[in-house]
């Protein structure tokens, strides 16, 4: 009986080990995927040339992606600059000054709002934001612009990371022991200096993980991007011109036109690219994290 | 009329006189105890203190001493007005600090805790270094000169006896010192923000003998300035340290008086009978 019991609970081990290293392999399997669909352009052109250059035409066969990989960064640069001021705020006054009452309707709110298809939100842009640019912001710097732009994908894209940022937030002020908040309030410190020096500061590897979550999280919004950014190949230049990300290339022409040369390659190496500066930049941050608590362990 | 001789002195110590001048002239002028009178404090629909009234004498240690739940650390947190922190609590009564009711309509809240220097249960240093922990309340309350705030930090760590512990280190993260130092540290971050009574909370029970050996030597030193009222759940401490003892059972103070008379000549019966351990 024992035998079996110790029998039992090694098998649970092993196997529940099993699955975990399968879903690991899961990110091995498509990186390495994505890479070999991708590795006929990367040998027949120079990649520093695909990742440098800006001339996409790929009825000649040329394939630049920085329009692709700087609209990518502007865009979701644009939505955390605006999400995040948004999202700290939000979540300080729910966490330190709501009444109970409040933050109960306000939470359920939240995790509805994350819980919006991206084509509604995508809709929303399109029907509001565009033309509000288009309209009224625009007009006041430049001659003229069609609304659909980098800043519209930016602001949609806020919009949607708002309630991701909020929840995850949400959860790292909560974890901040009540004696710490209750030390700095018992010396006269207002609420909102124990907020700025203590909850702020005892919170900042937990903004920054929320912060790399949600940035993540912008780089591959597709749907709700494309319908708002213009889609056209080109350097913006300023937020006001209409940008095309690396989700979007690839939602909207896979599938198509596959019987050019190498077009189907290039399609996979933006994908793979999209893989890669997800991965680097998660990598990275985890790097800055550790670096951060090693240096400041409070 | 309390307020004007504060602003009275608050105002002459910027164009003329020291602060700690002005603090010892801020004392002469003013009546410094704590008077309690008709305290009444609800948690939701518990009545948790019951008709509280009482006078809290000054400069010396009074050490509230009852069993775990009998309203010790809500009586406590009723002279910093923490409660407000909490919507749940309901508090109906009066708090005379130096003659001024703590509940009444016009109170400043911060001025209120300024007052009164909170030694927690665990000692909770803030996310910062040991230098910032203890210059953060001078910070707060508007000390700039980096002169005079570094004077203060190094002054009241040598208060404490954790200077010579961490002059080298001071700079560094306040969690890495022991439990112990954590403690004093936190009582230097205290004092620093220059109160005029000292709350401690069962200050000790999270630390080992020496260390509290350490803190209780402080408290006795400490009472010649300051008025100092201690929660706490060991008898033996009470009789070290204490010049005067209350007995709080069930929200209700039962007996209150002089260290020697109430451990020699208790008078009500369930004070013997907590004295004897019949009960704890």
């Amino acid at each position: 009986m024992r035998r079996l019991r110790a029998a039992k609970d090694k098998t649970a081990r092993y196997i529940m080990l099993g699955i975990a290293i399968f879903t690991i392999l899961f990110l091995l399997a498509i990186g390495l995927s994505l890479f070999f669909k991708a590795l006929p352009i990367i040998r027949e052109k120079n990649l520093w040339v695909l990742l440098t250059s800006a001339d996409w035409k790929p009825f000649k066969g040329k394939f630049g992606f920085l329009p692709f990989i700087l609209s990518t960064f502007y865009v979701s640069l644009i939505a955390i600059i605006i999400a995040l001021p948004f999202s700290i705020l939000t979540s300080i006054y729910l966490n330190s000054y709501a009444s109970k009452s409040v933050k109960r309707l306000f939470e359920p709110v939240v995790d509805l709002l994350s819980g919006i298809p991206p084509i509604i939100y995508g809709v929303w842009g399109t029907l509001t934001i565009v033309p509000l640019i288009a309209n009224k912001i625009a007009t006041k710097f430049v001659e003229y612009s069609t609304g659909y732009t980098v800043l519209a994908g930016g602001v949609v894209l806020a919009v949607m990371i708002i309630p991701l940022l909020i929840s995850i937030m949400v959860e790292v002020f909560r974890s901040i022991p009540k004696e710490m908040t209750d030390a700095s309030l018992s010396m006269g410190a207002t609420k909102w200096q124990t907020v700025k020096r203590v909850i702020l500061r005892k919170s900042v590897s937990g903004i920054i993980a929320a912060t790399v979550l949600a940035l993540s999280r912008a780089f591959g919004e597709t749907m709700a991007v494309l319908m708002v950014c213009g889609n056209i190949t080109q350097i913006p230049h300023s937020i006001f011109d209409a940008c095309y990300p690396l989700p979007a290339l690839i939602a909207n022409n896979y599938g198509e036109m596959l019987s050019m040369p190498n077009y189907e390659s290039a399609l996979m190496f933006s994908a793979f690219l999209l893989f890669i500066i997800v991965v680097l930049f998660n990598g990275l941050s985890r790097f800055t994290l550790n670096q951060i608590e090693r240096r400041y362990q409070f | 009329m309390i307020s004007t001789n504060q602003h009275l002195t608050s105002s002459t110590t910027n164009s003329f006189i020291g602060m700690n001048e002005a603090i010892t002239l801020k004392k002469l002028i003013t009546n410094q105890s704590i008077k309690i009178e008709n305290l009444d404090v609800y948690i939701e629909d518990q009545h948790i203190l019951k008709d509280i009234n009482l006078t809290i004498p000054e400069k010396s240690i009074t050490c509230i001493i009852g069993p775990s739940g009998c309203g010790k650390s809500t009586f406590l947190k009723t002279l910093n007005r923490m409660h407000d922190e909490s919507p749940e609590v309901k508090i109906s009564g009066k708090v005379f600090v130096d003659d001024e009711n703590i509940y009444g309509p016009h109170v400043n809240v911060i001025d209120t805790r300024k007052k009164m220097g909170l030694l927690a249960q665990r000692p909770c240093p803030l996310p910062m270094s040991i230098f910032e922990n203890v210059a953060y309340g001078p910070r707060i309350h508007g000390i700039k000169r980096r002169k005079a705030v570094n004077q203060t930090v190094i002054q009241y760590l040598q208060y404490v006896g954790l200077w010579d512990e961490v002059r080298d280190r001071v700079r560094t993260s306040a969690t890495r010192l022991s439990i112990g130092q954590q403690q004093r540290l936190c009582l230097a971050r205290g004092l620093a923000i220059e109160p005029e009574y000292i709350l401690g909370d069962e200050a000790t029970s999270a630390l080992d003998p020496l260390s509290t050996k350490k803190i209780e030597e402080l408290f006795v030193k400490l009472k010649e300035k300051y008025t100092i009222i201690l929660v706490t759940h060991t008898l033996r401490q009470a009789k070290r340290i204490a010049d005067h003892i209350i007995f709080m059972y069930m929200g209700k103070i039962i007996e209150a008086g002089p260290t020697e008379e109430f451990f020699n000549n208790p008078k009500k019966q369930l004070t013997k009978d907590y004295l004897s351990g019949s009960f704890s």
